[in-house]
């Protein structure tokens, strides 16, 4: 296990990136404790495989560097760094059977018969593979094969850390859920830096304890699931995260006040004057956003309710600005207008996409 | 379950085309043969039945023996050194980038040549007296007549068979490897695997089917060569060369002796055939099987 960070760190996949265009990765400084378990979130195309691929040394970064405790390890390859990696699509060795896929990451490293044997049984017993230890690999279904894949890397009992490229985009929903709880409870067992890279938020926040959220070669945000959830550091995240995503108004806002659509709404911080020139938004969850008492509230028009089960989504529009709005199953709406009201101290204020942080 | 099926038959008219070209570039001219293996000929188109009797002279014959010797040393020897070679030509030419497409032509030139040319490419190249080839061996003080030594002759053909026909492994060995998810070769470095065990365990492996393929393609192909040794050598020096094809035509249109060169023919084809479906048994079985 090794601290990992990565300093300056930048790539681009062009031989001499000019602009920022360029840059697959910008430039970006995180580090990773021991024993973490990280999930690298974000789009197709933002950058976290790339990111991943730095960290396992699979890619050689443009500019900065990466360091396993505090040695630079920019020039070594994926095995100097003794990284294990698990890939989008299910890597086994076709010819071989499934001990002999789970062993050869020790046989290649000269690891000695006997206690090469010993491993190999102790994680398919972990993996729930013993039954099917001596078939080859080929035959077996996309779960089992992608659970070879990590055997492959939980074998190696010294790994500095286990990285995981969207390992469950090819498995069948339902054993989906079966996997990820699997991974939690392999990474409470083995204590390995796990990062796991996905653009499904529901696998990142189950996974992880720290959230990395990328967008277009940037780094948005680190933090808890709970703290993207509660302060999204960018309208991105905020939008990203949750389901439905943070609703974003325009508006203005002046001290404790902000103003929507020439209605002044509360705030539970006060702002400094923002830049003339940026955009200034509001952003709310829908979970914060309540159906008003008669008489109360800014009037909205309802578009559309989306039953959800337990809870309904009220799709509203505020002076053509749509808003989801999450009402109680029991709540009646009828007709096409309602009223609404904020939690006032889940309102934020961004400036350009970044939020603001207010005085008390 | 029926279908609700329309008996109309007039249908069997539509099929009528198919069966019509069958039996001109199949059946008629295969049954001709059949009819020539059973029976004696003389001018004027005198026959007489024999029976099995050239199927039996044929089989019993010396120099069928040695023509089926030779040919099946030539086959063994083009298959040894073309199909390694072309897996390990593969292996080195460029997987992304401008080199690609040239690589891909350069490989495919020999291929695009009519094989009476490679066999007269070949005849000029390798002549002792003005050949650039039998010049530059010779010049090196090794004595080499293709047209005089037996051992020259057969390493003759068999290097313009390789030079003519290394291509088809080189790009179905490369079509093979492209194939392969590059996750396998990330794979593979994370688990600490050498050059050769990469190879091994995840570049054959997948080559498998299209190296069956090009073995069956060259297996049959090279078992029925006739053109460029009959162009390069014409089956000399004496009978060195002579494989089966050459000594088929030798007896059919040089002694015009229709009886025994229809059975032969007939002999070889079912070997062909034969040959051909025991190799792909074994090895789509062996697929089966892993």
């Amino acid at each position: 296990m090794a601290r990992i960070e990565l300093a300056s760190l930048a790539h681009a996949y062009g031989p001499r990136p000019r602009g920022d265009a360029d840059y697959a990765l910008k430039t970006i400084n995180l580090e990773f404790k021991p024993g973490g378990a990280y999930a690298l979130l974000g789009p197709s195309g933002c950058g976290k495989t790339t990111l991943l691929n730095l960290i396992s040394g699979l890619l050689v970064p443009t500019e900065g560097s990466v360091l396993f405790d505090g040695t630079d390890v920019t020039e070594q390859t994926s095995e100097q760094r003794n990284i294990a990696q698990v890939f989008q699509f299910p890597v086994v060795y076709d010819t071989m059977t499934v001990y002999e896929n789970l062993a050869f990451p020790l046989r290649n490293r000269g690891v000695a018969r006997q206690a090469l044997d010993l491993r190999v049984r102790e994680i398919a017993e972990m993996l729930g593979l013993t039954p099917s230890l001596m078939q080859k690999a080929r035959r077996l279904t996309a779960d089992a094969k992608q659970k070879i894949s990590l055997g492959r890397g939980l074998v190696r009992a010294d790994v500095s850390a286990m990285l995981f490229d969207e390992p469950l985009t090819v498995i069948d929903p339902q054993l989906k859920w079966e996997l990820r709880s699997q991974l939690k409870q392999l990474h409470r067992q083995v204590g390995t830096t796990m990062i796991y890279v996905t653009h499904d938020q529901t696998e990142a926040l189950t996974f992880a304890d720290t959230v990395i959220v990328m967008y277009d070669g940037r780094i948005l945000q680190v933090g808890s699931p709970q703290e993207l959830f509660e302060r999204p550091h960018h309208t991105f995240v905020g939008y990203f995260i949750g389901s439905p995503g943070m609703n974003i108004l325009h508006a203005s806002v002046e001290g404790r006040t902000a103003t929507v659509a020439g209605r002044a709404i509360p705030l539970p911080r006060a702002y400094d004057r923002l830049a003339d020139r940026a955009r200034v938004e509001l952003g709310i969850r829908p979970e914060f956003v309540r159906i008003a008492p008669q008489g109360e509230g800014v009037p909205v028009r309802i578009n559309r309710i989306d039953d959800v089960g337990r809870f309904k989504i009220a799709r509203v529009s505020l002076d053509g600005q749509a808003l989801s709005v999450m009402v109680g199953e029991d709540t009646q709406l009828s007709g096409d207008s309602a009223a609404i009201e904020f939690d006032r101290a889940h309102l934020h204020v961004y400036a350009d996409g970044q939020l603001v942080d207010g005085k008390a | 379950m029926t279908l609700d099926k329309t008996v109309n038959n007039r249908a069997w008219f539509m099929v009528l085309p198919v069966l019509v070209l069958v039996a001109f570039n199949a059946v008629i001219p295969l049954m001709t043969v059949v009819n020539y293996s059973v029976q004696e000929s003389f001018a004027g188109n005198v026959f007489f039945f024999e029976g099995s009797k050239w199927f039996e002279q044929v089989l019993h014959s010396e120099r069928f023996h040695a023509a089926l010797l030779r040919q099946l040393a030539f086959t063994a020897t083009i298959l040894a050194i073309e199909i390694p070679l072309g897996v390990g030509i593969a292996l080195t030419m460029p997987r992304k980038g401008p080199w690609v497409s040239v690589c891909l032509v350069l490989m495919a030139l020999p291929l695009l040549i009519p094989w009476n040319v490679v066999g007269a490419i070949w005849n000029i190249f390798a002549l002792p007296s003005f050949g650039l080839l039998g010049r530059a061996i010779n010049g090196l003080g090794i004595s080499y007549n293709f047209t005089r030594d037996a051992g020259d002759a057969w390493f003759t053909l068999v290097l313009m068979d390789v030079w003519h026909w290394t291509s088809l492994v080189v790009l179905l060995a490369y079509a093979g490897l492209m194939a392969i998810p590059n996750a396998y070769y990330q794979a593979a470095k994370i688990d600490g695997a050498s050059r050769w065990a990469v190879f091994r365990y995840i570049q054959l492996p997948k080559m498998r089917r299209v190296l069956t393929i090009a073995v069956l393609l060259r297996l049959m192909d090279s078992f029925m060569i006739y053109t460029e040794p009959f162009v390069l050598t014409g089956g000399g020096p004496g009978n060195s060369t002579t494989l089966l094809s050459i000594d088929l035509v030798k007896i059919a249109l040089g002694q015009f002796d229709l009886g025994p060169a229809a059975a032969m023919s007939l002999i070889y084809f079912l070997m062909v055939l034969a040959m051909s479906w025991v190799f792909y048994t074994v090895m789509t079985r062996e697929e089966a099987r892993t």
